[in-house]
């Protein structure tokens, strides 16, 4: 059967879930072989055996934190030349996108990005994208070179499925572009404990209508009392409400949980585009006319600061 | 000292507009109006403020490829106050990847002679935010890429990349490829002065033929991918949608009890 490359996104040995996702749709193609760089990167090895990968390729050195992007793409290119497999799949970070580009153009293939679904086909992976703001989906393929594919989180479940895993090591050759970019300082996020936005299976979200940074709390306490994540529409993040690193929309993340609850959010095309693909979407908003109610599967017209906190006090009540 | 600064910008359909394929799976760019790349008027700001943080004799030309209404593009980050335009229109261009764009673009950047390149992070319309790090890619200088923040001296750009787990600090010596995001600094509003001054900077046009590409390096026939399908989603089924009259927290908690969510 065809090896498949997945590129491991991992922080310090620990595997992030869509890596994991990206293994279930990459068993659909061929035997995963997954490649770990940097820091930890061998301790990924027992998650993605466990997850299927049959193989798993690792290489640290100090170049991957210490210059941008081009280490990474030095390294895949590496596998890639090891492997000569069916495609290369990347998880659809903004790294993700880039380091994936730019091993598209190394070795003469296309490149797709932002995939929701994968599947094998005849004349090789069709990738399915959501694009327009979610309002069209398309179907797409690579036509020359080996298929490199991002894929975006929540896109598949993730499946136990073990396999051998086997560790190897792999033996990467910097070139000169590797050095190009330093990296001088990194401050980590510090963790709020709440799931990542993207691979959230709940996200709450607010917007204008919550009218204050402070006001946020309540959105934070619907979100704790439900495990979910917590978003923001672009009024709120450019009104310094909320960071921006919560922002759902078009130039913020695109999230596909399994509930989407947006409070004080109208609806624009901006937010819209960040979240019209979540399964079920509720809303709380003043505004009947609003457009978010267009895409509800339930929504409230009344004033978020009433239905919110009463929302949180039921849940917590029906928790007992 | 001089600095050469070019700014990839994108003549894009309205994203309020109602945005649809044409026949042939490309993204029909007649029937929505279209503009500059929200996206993009951002690294026009940059530019902007790099140059007037500069004691360097900067020049600023914004460079796009499409069709004979980006022009459009190329007059608004002109009348913002970018110095001169270029304009990259072939016929055999339609139906372009972003492979294929990237290579169109360092064509023109290398014949334009630069310093420093600075993208928007994405097109409104493609979205697939990879042209930047193409760019460096194919034009073999450092990419530094989706910054908050940049500044540029003594032959050294410097910025802020704010990812998911980190916020880094990144330093590469020119020439190099930038790309900045929405969080960069508010874009400037074109002047009545800015706009007339603009109707008399130049805008050059290139073809193919001027940056050697060949025509099968190119559109339709020359990516390096292809949309086999496009089909419009469905809109959602309507939902139920009631008034808050006191109850409404608990009707929701209702609705999210019988979804299985509590």
């Amino acid at each position: 059967m065809a090896e498949v490359l997945v590129y491991v996104d991992h922080v310090d040995g620990a595997v992030r879930k869509p890596t994991l996702e990206l293994l279930t749709l990459a068993r659909r193609i061929g035997d995963p072989v997954a490649v770990a760089l940097g820091n930890g990167a061998a301790d990924t090895a027992a998650t993605l055996a466990e997850h299927g990968a049959v193989k798993v390729l690792t290489h640290d050195a100090s170049e991957y934190a210490e210059y941008l992007v081009a280490p990474k793409v030095d390294a895949l290119q590496a596998a890639h030349e090891a492997v000569s497999p069916a495609a290369v799949l990347v998880p659809s970070s903004a790294e993700g996108k880039e380091i994936a580009a730019r091993l598209a153009l190394r070795i003469g293939s296309g490149i797709i990005t932002d995939a929701v679904d994968l599947e094998a086909g005849d004349e090789g992976p069709v990738a399915t994208q959501s694009v327009f703001a979610a309002s069209y989906t398309t179907k797409s393929r690579v036509t020359k070179g080996t298929p490199v594919i991002t894929v975006k989180p929540n896109s598949a479940a993730v499946e136990a499925a073990p396999a051998a895993g086997a560790v190897e090591a792999l033996s990467v050759t910097f070139s000169e572009k590797a050095t190009g970019t330093r990296i001088t300082g990194r401050t980590p996020r510090e963790s709020t404990g709440r799931p990542e936005l993207t691979e959230a299976a709940i996200v709450v979200s607010g917007g204008r209508g919550v009218n204050g940074a402070e006001n946020f709390s309540i959105i934070e306490a619907l979100a704790d009392e439900l495990g979910a994540a917590v978003g923001a529409s672009r009024a709120a993040v450019d009104a310094g409400w909320y960071p921006h690193t919560n922002q759902v929309g078009q130039t913020g993340k695109s999230v596909s949980p399994q509930l989407y609850i947006a409070s004080g959010i109208s609806g624009a095309i901006q937010h819209r585009a960040g979240m019209q693909t979540s399964k079920t979407i509720v809303a709380i908003n003043k505004d009947p006319e609003a457009p978010i109610f267009e895409l509800v599967d339930y929504g409230v017209v009344g004033d978020l600061f009433d239905v919110v906190p009463q929302l949180t006090e039921e849940i917590k009540t029906r928790k007992g | 000292m001089s600095l050469r600064i070019v700014v990839t910008v994108k003549y894009v359909p309205d994203a309020t507009g109602d945005r649809h394929f044409a026949d042939d799976l490309t993204v029909d760019r007649d029937d929505v109006d279209g503009l500059l790349s929200e996206l993009d008027e951002y690294a026009v700001e940059q530019a902007l403020q790099i140059s007037e943080n500069s004691d360097d004799d900067v020049e600023i030309t914004v460079l796009t490829v499409g069709p004979e209404d980006a022009k459009d593009a190329l007059r608004k980050a002109l009348s913002m106050g970018a110095d001169k335009a270029i304009h990259v229109e072939d016929d055999d261009l339609h139906g372009t990847d972003a492979i294929g764009t990237s290579l169109v673009l360092a064509k023109a950047i290398e014949k334009a002679g630069y310093d420093l390149v600075i993208s928007g992070m994405a097109s409104t319309d493609g979205t697939m935010g990879v042209v930047p790090a193409l760019l460096a890619e194919r034009l073999g200088v450092p990419q530094v890429t989706l910054l908050s923040e940049v500044s540029v001296e003594d032959g050294v750009v410097k910025g802020r990349r704010d990812g998911d787990t980190a916020s880094e600090q990144l330093e590469a010596s020119l020439p190099a490829v930038v790309s900045v995001t929405d969080q960069s600094g508010e874009a400037r509003y074109p002047s009545f002065k800015g706009i007339m001054a603009a109707k008399k900077k130049p805008v050059e046009s290139w073809d193919l033929s001027d940056l050697d590409i060949d025509e099968d390096e190119v559109g339709l026939e020359g990516a390096y991918t292809t949309v086999d399908a496009a089909t419009e989603r469905p809109a959602r089924t309507a939902g139920t949608i009631v008034k808050d009259e006191g109850e409404g927290g608990k009707q929701l908690a209702e609705f999210l009890a019988s979804q299985k969510f509590i």
